[in-house]
C-alpha cells in the first residue's frame, strides 16, 4: 500500500509537467501580452508607454525569450517553490493566491458537501420507488437542473431573488455588506452566510443533479443483489436492509464521482465568483487572464492541477478503506 | 389435534401480466412434520425455489403475486401475518441457506458481524455474543474460528462461505431450516462435505429440514420424503426409498436417470425428453 501511494505520488510529477507545459505555451502563444496591455494596448488606453519603456518591460518579463526557454526558466523557479511575482502589481503570486484560496475552498467545499448530502437521499429514494411518480418527477427536475448553465442560473437568481426587482431576499454580490463591521460577530457571520447562499446554490445544483443520478443507478444495482435477500431472511427490518446492507455497497462507486465533480467546481468558481464579485481564486484567474499576468495564471494552474491529481489519489485510497475487496500492490 | 408443523395448501404464485400470468407455483399442497426432512426435487423453473422463498414471504411483490392458498407454520398463516411478526419468524423460526454463497454474503461486512447481526436480533439475552459466534463457526467445522471473525467473505473459499451461511442460519436455533440448492454452486467434493455437515447438524439438533434441489443424487441418504415438482405442480411424492425404487411419474424417472452413476458406461449424459412426459 505504501509503495502504491509512493508510486502514485511520483506519477503526479510527469502529469504536472504536461499540464503546465501546455498551459504555459497557450498563454505565451495567445495574441497580446502584458507589456502591450500595460502600455494601453491599441486605442485610447490609459498610460501611454514609450517604445523604449515597452522594450524594457518585454525584457523584464522575459517575453523576448523563446517560449520553451521561458518555460524552462519558470520550471527552474518552481523547483525552488517560487511562483514568481504578478506582472500587474508585482506582489508575490503565493501571497495573492494565499489571500483568496480560503474563500474559494469554502465555497467549492460547501457546494461539494451539500451536493452529496442532498444527492444521495434523492438517488436512493428514486431507486426505491423506481418507475413510480416520485422517480419520474425527480428525473425530470434533475435533468432540467443539469441542463441549465450556471451563469444563466446565477443571472436569473440575481434577477428574481436578489436586488429588489422582484424579491429582495438575498444580497446581489460581494462577500459582506458595506456596514458589516458594525454588526458584531454573530451579525457579521450571518451577513457572510447570506452572501454565500446564491454562489453556493449556483455551484451545487448541477453537481447535485449528476451525483444523484449516479446514486440512483448504483443503488438500483445493489437492490438486485442476493445478499439483501439473505439480510431479509435473517429477519432484519427493511430499514436496516436498505440503510446498512444496501447503502454501504451503493456508496462505494460514488467515491470516484467527487473526482469528476472537482474540476467542474474549479471551473465553475471562475464564472460564479466573477458574476457575484467574490474576491476568490476564480475571479483572480479571470483577471489574470484578461491582463496576461502569466505568473499568476501559471500559479493557479499548478494549484488546480495539484488539487485535481491529489483528489484522484485520495479517491483511490478511500476505495481501499470502504471496500475490503480492493487491494493495491 | 394440534396444528401441523408446516401445512401448505393450494399455494399459487404468479409472475408477469395478470391476463397471461406465468404460474410459477400452481396450487400445490404438502405437509411437513416436526423433525422430518423433506426434499423438493425439480429442475430450474419448476417452482421449487419460489415455494421455499414464499414460506416467509421473501419474494418481492411485485413482481410476484400470491394468488391463492395458505402457508401455515405452527398454525399461523405466513401469507397474512403482519410484517413485524413475520420478521420474528424469519431467521428465528425459519432460517435459510441459499444457492450461491459468494453473493449471498454481504461483501463489505465481516463474517463475524453478519452472524452477530442475527444473534443480536433474535437472541438479545445472549451476553457473550462473540463466544456465541465462535461456537457457531466451530459447529460448522471452521478451524480456528476466533481468528476468522474479522475475515471478509471474499477471503474465504466457496465451501467455507457456505459453512458461514450455515453457521449464520443455525446461530438462532431455528425450528425449520430451508436449504435452497445449498451445494449447486460448489464442486463435487465440497458438495459432499456440506451435505455431510447438514446431515450431522440435523441429527444433533433435531431440526426440521426442507431441502430444495435438482439433484436426485443428494436426496437418497438425506431426506425422509420427496416431493417432485414439474412446471409449478407436484407430480409425485412419497418416502424417499420408495420414490427412488419405483418412480411413478415419467418426469421423476427422467430426473433419476439424469444422475450419472459410477462404473456405468455411458456415451452421453441423459437429458429429459419433454415430449414423452406431456
Amino acid at each position: 500500500m505504501t509503495t502504491y501511494i509512493l508510486r502514485r505520488l511520483l506519477l503526479i510529477i510527469p502529469t504536472l509537467f504536461g499540464i503546465t507545459l501546455l498551459t504555459f505555451l497557450l498563454v505565451r502563444l495567445a495574441p497580446g501580452n502584458a507589456a502591450l496591455l500595460k502600455g494601453g494596448g491599441g486605442e485610447g488606453g490609459g498610460r501611454a508607454m514609450t517604445a523604449e519603456q515597452r522594450l524594457a518591460t518585454i525584457k523584464l518579463y522575459g517575453l523576448d525569450k523563446p517560449p520553451l526557454v521561458a518555460y524552462v526558466d519558470w520550471v527552474g523557479r518552481i523547483a525552488r517553490l517560487d511562483l514568481g511575482e504578478s506582472w500587474i502589481d508585482h506582489r508575490s503570486v503565493t501571497a495573492k493566491i494565499g489571500e483568496r484560496i480560503g474563500l474559494t475552498a469554502s465555497i467549492a467545499g460547501s457546494a461539494l458537501v451539500l451536493s452529496y448530502l442532498i444527492a444521495i437521499p434523492l438517488g436512493v429514494t428514486a431507486a426505491l420507488r423506481r418507475g413510480q411518480g416520485i422517480d419520474r418527477v425527480l428525473t425530470f427536475i434533475l435533468f432540467l437542473l443539469y441542463s441549465i448553465p450556471n451563469f444563466a442560473a446565477a443571472l436569473l437568481l440575481i434577477l428574481f431573488v436578489a436586488g429588489g426587482d422582484y424579491l429582495n431576499l438575498l444580497p446581489m454580490y460581494g462577500i459582506n455588506s458595506i456596514n458589516a463591521s458594525e454588526m458584531g460577530t454573530w451579525g457579521w457571520i450571518w451577513d457572510r452566510i447570506l452572501h454565500m447562499i446564491l454562489p453556493v446554490v449556483c455551484l451545487t445544483y448541477a453537481s447535485l443533479a449528476s451525483i444523484s443520478r449516479y446514486a440512483r443507478v448504483s443503488m438500483l444495482e445493489v437492490l438486485g443483489q442476493d445478499f439483501l435477500r439473505t439480510a431479509r431472511a435473517k429477519g432484519l427490518s427493511e430499514r436496516v436492509v436498505i440503510l446498512r446492507h444496501a447503502l454501504r455497497n451503493a456508496l462505494i462507486p460514488l467515491i470516484t464521482i467527487f473526482t469528476l465533480e472537482l474540476p467542474v467546481l474549479i471551473g465553475g468558481s471562475v464564472i460564479i465568483e466573477t458574476i457575484f464579485s467574490l474576491p476568490g481564486m476564480g475571479q483572480l484567474m479571470l483577471q489574470s487572464l484578461e491582463n496576461r499576468d502569466n505568473p499568476t495564471i501559471m500559479g493557479i494552474t499548478v494549484l488546480a492541477a495539484l488539487v485535481t491529481l491529489g483528489s484522484y489519489l485520495i479517491a483511490d485510497i478511500l476505495y481501499v478503506v470502504v471496500d475490503p475487496r480492493m487491494k493495491y500492490e | 389435534m394440534s396444528a401441523p408443523f408446516l401445512h401448505v395448501e393450494n399455494l399459487g404464485i404468479q409472475f408477469g401480466p395478470t391476463d397471461n400470468p406465468l404460474k410459477a407455483v400452481d396450487g400445490i399442497s404438502f405437509d411437513l412434520a416436526a423433525g422430518e426432512t423433506l426434499a423438493v426435487v425439480g429442475e430450474s423453473g419448476s417452482g421449487k425455489s419460489v415455494t421455499a422463498l414464499a414460506l416467509t414471504r421473501l419474494l418481492a411483490t411485485p413482481p410476484a403475486r400470491y394468488v391463492s392458498g395458505k402457508i401455515e407454520f405452527e398454525g399461523r398463516n405466513m401469507l397474512t401475518i403482519p410484517e413485524d411478526e413475520l420478521r420474528k419468524v424469519r431467521g428465528k423460526q425459519i432460517a435459510y441457506i441459499f444457492q450461491e454463497p459468494s453473493s449471498s454474503l454481504n461483501p463489505v461486512f465481516t463474517i463475524g458481524f453478519q452472524i452477530q447481526e442475527a444473534i443480536e436480533l433474535h437472541r438479545p439475552e445472549v451476553r457473550d455474543v462473540r463466544g456465541e459466534i465462535v461456537c457457531a463457526l466451530e459447529r460448522v467445522g471452521i478451524r480456528q474460528p476466533a481468528e476468522r471473525l474479522g475475515d471478509y467473505p471474499h477471503q474465504l473459499s466457496g465451501g467455507m462461505q457456505q459453512r458461514v451461511m450455515i453457521a449464520m442460519a443455525l446461530a438462532c436455533q431455528p425450528k425449520l431450516l430451508v436449504a435452497d440448492e445449498p451445494t449447486t454452486a460448489l464442486d463435487v467434493t465440497i458438495q459432499k462435505q456440506i451435505m455431510d455437515l447438514l446431515k450431522e447438524l440435523k441429527q444433533t439438533s433435531n431440526m426440521t429440514v426442507l431441502l430444495i434441489t435438482h439433484n436426485f443424487g443428494l436426496v437418497a441418504d438425506f431426506a425422509d420424503r420427496v416431493l417432485v415438482m414439474f412446471r409449478g405442480r407436484i407430480v409425485e411424492s412419497g418416502p424417499t426409498a420408495e420414490v427412488l425404487r419405483n418412480p411413478q411419474h415419467p418426469y421423476t424417472r427422467a430426473l433419476i436417470e439424469c444422475v450419472p452413476k459410477l462404473g456405468q458406461k455411458q456415451r452421453r449424459l441423459k437429458v429429459i425428453d419433454y415430449a414423452g412426459i406431456e
